[in-house]
């Protein structure tokens, strides 16, 4: 089975509320990271988004000045600075269908509802590094694959046009491991 | 940390939208152990919460405190933006932590004020006592944890609590079509 080494990862938690970045930093130092860089609101997150550069953002939704989804807008910019690629984990206590479509198409990479619990944190971690979506660049969306499944019986108009699908998938780092040799 | 240089990036191009595929940058970050290794990363983070939890019941009740504190500003002064705002961000943090630091019900409670303060077109007009009732029954459930839950009152007070509110938000909003949609939705939660 895989590990992750957490002491290799930085991470940016990003939540007004000071128990809730407690429990995180809490949960995140006994995985083993060393490096979690932590803010209160987006804009102050945004800052050290781009002087830090860290692997994975941890961010809640509500937020004053402006708020997660802002946040995760303005680092799926393709041309701005930092790293637009990095996975965004929204941690929320949002937990209806319509919040985790908006934040879906925000460029969220995973949604985690509170209450949060180690298992759960460990998971949406687990599944950002070992199996990442290849980005989609499209007129109004930048960001991973929202399509997570392919389902060959699907009927219904194909939004995305230009023929047959061509997505060039990733083998994630679990599928290979599970190849013979 | 973990990118040891920038890695190559694939683009696919079509008539709308673009494939992006870069290398895992991360890639480095994983490592294979045999299945007897006994390290337990979730089992240590678990401890450690449990380590924290002397911490919980002041957290939860400067969290009651703030709620508190919101409401007073709001039945002096009204409903500005600013006052509706963090009344919202004072139940919304109560839903978000109170299961965490022991007190469910709580939780429970501080949803349906946040389903009232997001779906109500007016707040204004929202009967003042049905805000009472649920920053009274947070507040009671955080602070008289041990009586109330051990009667086996806190469960039930919030479950009361959410189908009045329910019941006003439908009725308020039945000509509201994407907030009675909302208000009617299943929760994403597991067992909610």
């Amino acid at each position: 089975m895989y590990r992750i080494d957490f002491n290799k990862l930085r991470f940016l938690v990003c939540d007004d509320n000071a128990h809730m970045r407690r429990i995180l930093r809490t949960l995140l130092h006994s995985f083993g990271a060393r490096e979690v860089y932590e803010s209160e609101d987006g804009a102050t997150a945004l800052e050290m988004f781009s002087h830090y550069v860290p692997d994975i953002v941890i961010t809640d939704w509500s937020m004053p000045i402006f708020d997660g989804l802002e946040l995760a807008q303005m680092i799926r910019q393709p041309e701005a600075n930092g790293n637009p690629y990095a996975p965004i984990i929204m941690l929320t206590g949002h937990s209806e269908k319509r919040r985790v479509t908006m934040a879906r198409d925000a460029g969220v990479t995973e949604f985690l509802a509170k209450p949060i619990s180690a298992k759960g944190l460990y998971q949406r971690i687990m599944n950002v590094v070992a199996n990442p979506r290849p980005f989609i660049k499209t007129k109004n969306y930048f960001g991973p694959d929202r399509r997570r499944n392919t389902n060959n019986s699907y009927v219904g108009p194909e939004r995305r046009t230009g023929g047959e699908m061509e997505v060039m998938q990733q083998p994630s780092l679990l599928d290979k491991a599970r190849i013979p040799g | 940390m973990a990118k040891e240089k920038p890695p190559a990036v694939q683009v696919k191009t079509f008539p709308d939208h673009h494939v992006i595929t870069q290398p895992n940058p991360l890639r480095g970050v994983l490592r294979y152990v045999e299945d007897k290794d006994l390290d337990d990363p979730v089992a240590r983070a678990e401890k450690a919460l449990e380590d924290l939890s002397g911490e919980f019941d002041n957290w939860m009740s400067i969290e009651c405190d703030r709620l508190a504190s919101a409401h007073a500003a709001i039945l002096k002064d009204g409903f500005s933006a600013l006052a509706r705002d963090e009344l919202f961000r004072a139940a919304h943090d109560i839903k978000g932590d109170a299961a965490t630091f022991g007190y469910p019900a709580a939780a429970a409670a501080a949803e349906s004020l946040c389903r009232i303060i997001e779906h109500a077109p007016d707040l204004a007009k929202v009967p003042a006592e049905l805000i009472a009732h649920h920053i009274n029954a947070i507040q009671a459930i955080i602070r008289e944890q041990s009586s109330i839950q051990r009667i086996g009152v806190a469960n039930e007070l919030s479950k009361r609590l959410r189908g009045v509110a329910d019941e006003y938000l439908t009725a308020v909003n039945h000509d509201r079509p994407e907030h009675l949609e909302a208000i009617l939705a299943p929760s994403i939660v597991p067992g909610e």
